[in-house]
């Protein structure tokens, strides 16, 4: 079970939280220009990284917020939580 | 290679069982094979038995970081079934089925195939319609397939509890009377032996640590026991599929998540059949040892280790108490994981990549062992016709660029 530290709320169970996986992942300005690869990667291609990876996480059982998490995908050490635009 | 038979365990008990030899070679690899499958759970090394077998190409090695079967081969619930939905899967599926049904003999070795019959719960309306849908369209595919209301549900299985005053009641099951479960390490020693036995290399303690690739073909990889010079690799390493497609510059749609499962102590028969449910999210088998082997579903977030979360166990122990509160006294031995490879649209991915020479198969998530001498069949074809195997053709990684997905997600019930 992972402790994570909500930037709102504080120190928290992971089952209060929901995971939204990979991080920095923004829709395309005008997906209707894309060609197929470049619509195919950035709906399903994925980074999977082994080793410190960045992703999102919400608070959703408490302040509802989304925020990021750094987090080691081998020892599950979680590194840095942050708000999600900083 | 020496013949198992009743004649030779008999001979051997009489002689005090010296004779036996090591089931296969473990080697050092050479430094240059014409094919090298990166990756020895079941499905590497079936595919290195079959480019072996039906393709006349030995020369090949297989290299596995740790020991052959350390991954999900020897980690997983081992149910084997093909009930689903979608002709592309189905048939893929069945194809693996009907080899299982003649593995023990083709290897040689007792993989332990039981077909004890698998059900699939239903506890809804939705579900209902949904599981004879399914059930319509296996027949369609000409898989064995029955829809049964609750009673004959209790009547199949005796200690299920099909009380209509439980949570979420037993309103029927889908019953493939044809899959079952079978004995997960005898499959990787039963096909590394028979490789071994065509002539492969089967290199354990060997980690890839690097693809070179050169004018987009692969033309040599590195390894802990050193370089090995060759066109041609089949990448089946599971949760690490993304890690070494990284090597050779592939994209994946692949996320690596921690599967977990647990074992009862050993009782006495009680339970023939295997029993799955969606709804309450778990399903339930027991093994020759007599142990309930118990699983359910992933832990949520992406993670390389095979370790996950009280939680999901904790959940999975209720939802096995409201089918049998029969088991409700028992205590739980082991619990472990394994680290599987889910695809966006919960099925494989096969084939060609976009580097010349380095080919695929992984994303089988939690899913796989089933489709072990199937996949291993397809990939292996595929492989030596430099072109996919017809099976295989609606797995490509093109799919996700097509828009062609195989979504087997709402469809097959708990993807195992
Ligand atoms: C708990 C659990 C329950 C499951 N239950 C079922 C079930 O009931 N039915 C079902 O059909 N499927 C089930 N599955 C899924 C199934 O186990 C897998 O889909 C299947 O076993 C995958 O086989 P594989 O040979 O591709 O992978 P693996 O057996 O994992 O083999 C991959 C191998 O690659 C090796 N490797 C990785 N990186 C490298 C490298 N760099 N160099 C060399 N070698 C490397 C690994 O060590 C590993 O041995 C379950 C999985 C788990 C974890
Ligand atoms: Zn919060």
């Amino acid at each position: 079970m992972l402790f994570i530290k909500c930037p709102y709320c504080g120190e928290r169970d992971e089952s209060e939280f929901h995971y939204g996986g990979e991080a920095d992942i923004s829709r395309p300005e005008e997906p209707s220009k894309l060609k197929d690869i470049e619509w195919g990667n950035y709906l399903f291609m994925k980074k999977n990284t082994k080793g410190i990876f960045s992703e999102i996480w919400s608070h959703s059982s408490g302040c509802r917020k989304w925020f990021r998490v750094d987090r080691n995908t081998v020892t599950n050490d979680i590194i840095r939580v942050y708000e999600i635009n900083k | 290679m020496k013949k198992f038979s009743a004649l030779s365990i008999l001979t051997e008990g009489l002689s005090g069982n010296k004779g036996w030899k090591p089931h296969w070679q473990s080697v050092d690899p050479k430094s240059q094979y014409e094919v090298v499958i990166i990756g020895g759970g079941g499905h590497g090394l079936a595919t290195a038995y079959y480019l072996a077998k039906n393709h006349n190409i030995t020369n090949v090695a297989v290299l596995e970081k740790n020991w052959i079967g350390s991954g999900n081969t020897g980690r997983n619930t081992t149910i084997v079934r093909s009930n689903y939905l979608l002709n592309e899967s189905s048939r893929l599926y069945e194809h693996s089925l009907k080899l299982w049904e003649g593995l023990s003999k083709e290897l040689n070795y007792n993989v332990m195939f039981s077909q004890r019959g698998v059900l699939n719960l239903a506890h809804s309306l939705q579900e209902i319609r949904d599981s004879k849908r399914r059930v319509f369209a296996n027949k369609l595919n000409k898989i064995d397939a029955e829809w049964l209301d609750s009673n004959s549900v209790k009547k199949y299985c005796k200690i299920i509890n099909t009380s209509k005053d439980s949570r979420y009641p037993i309103l029927g099951a889908t019953l493939q009377r044809r899959a079952g479960t079978a004995r997960h390490d005898a499959v990787a020693w039963g096909f590394a032996r028979a490789a071994s036995n065509l002539g492969v290399d089967i290199c354990e303690n060997c980690e890839v640590t690097g693809l070179q690739i050169e004018k987009n073909k692969i033309v040599s990889i590195n390894t802990t026991k050193g370089n090995i010079n060759t066109k041609k690799i089949g990448i089946v390493v599971a949760g690490h599929g993304s890690v070494l497609a990284r090597m050779a510059g592939i994209k994946l749609p692949l996320e690596t998540h921690t599967l977990q499962a647990l074992v009862s102590e050993p009782i006495k028969p009680i339970l023939d059949c295997v029993v799955m449910s969606n709804a309450v999210h778990v399903y339930v088998s027991q093994s020759d040892k007599g142990e309930l082997v118990i699983g359910a579903g992933i832990d949520s977030t992406n993670s390389y280790q095979q370790r996950g979360n009280f939680s999901i166990i904790s959940g999975q122990m209720g939802s096995l108490l409201e089918l049998f509160p029969i088991f409700s006294k028992l205590k739980m031995l082991r619990t472990w994981g394994g680290i599987v490879d889910v695809s966006p649209d919960a099925s494989p991915i096969i084939g060609e990549t976009p580097v010349k020479g380095v080919f695929f198969n992984g994303g089988w998530g939690t899913g796989g062992f089933k489709a072990t001498p199937g996949s291993g069949w397809v990939f292996a074809h595929t492989i030596a016709n430099n072109f996919p195997h017809k099976l295989a053709d609606p797995f490509s990684l093109n799919r996700f660029y097509k828009g062609k997905l195989i979504d087997e997600h709402g469809a097959a019930a708990v993807a195992h």
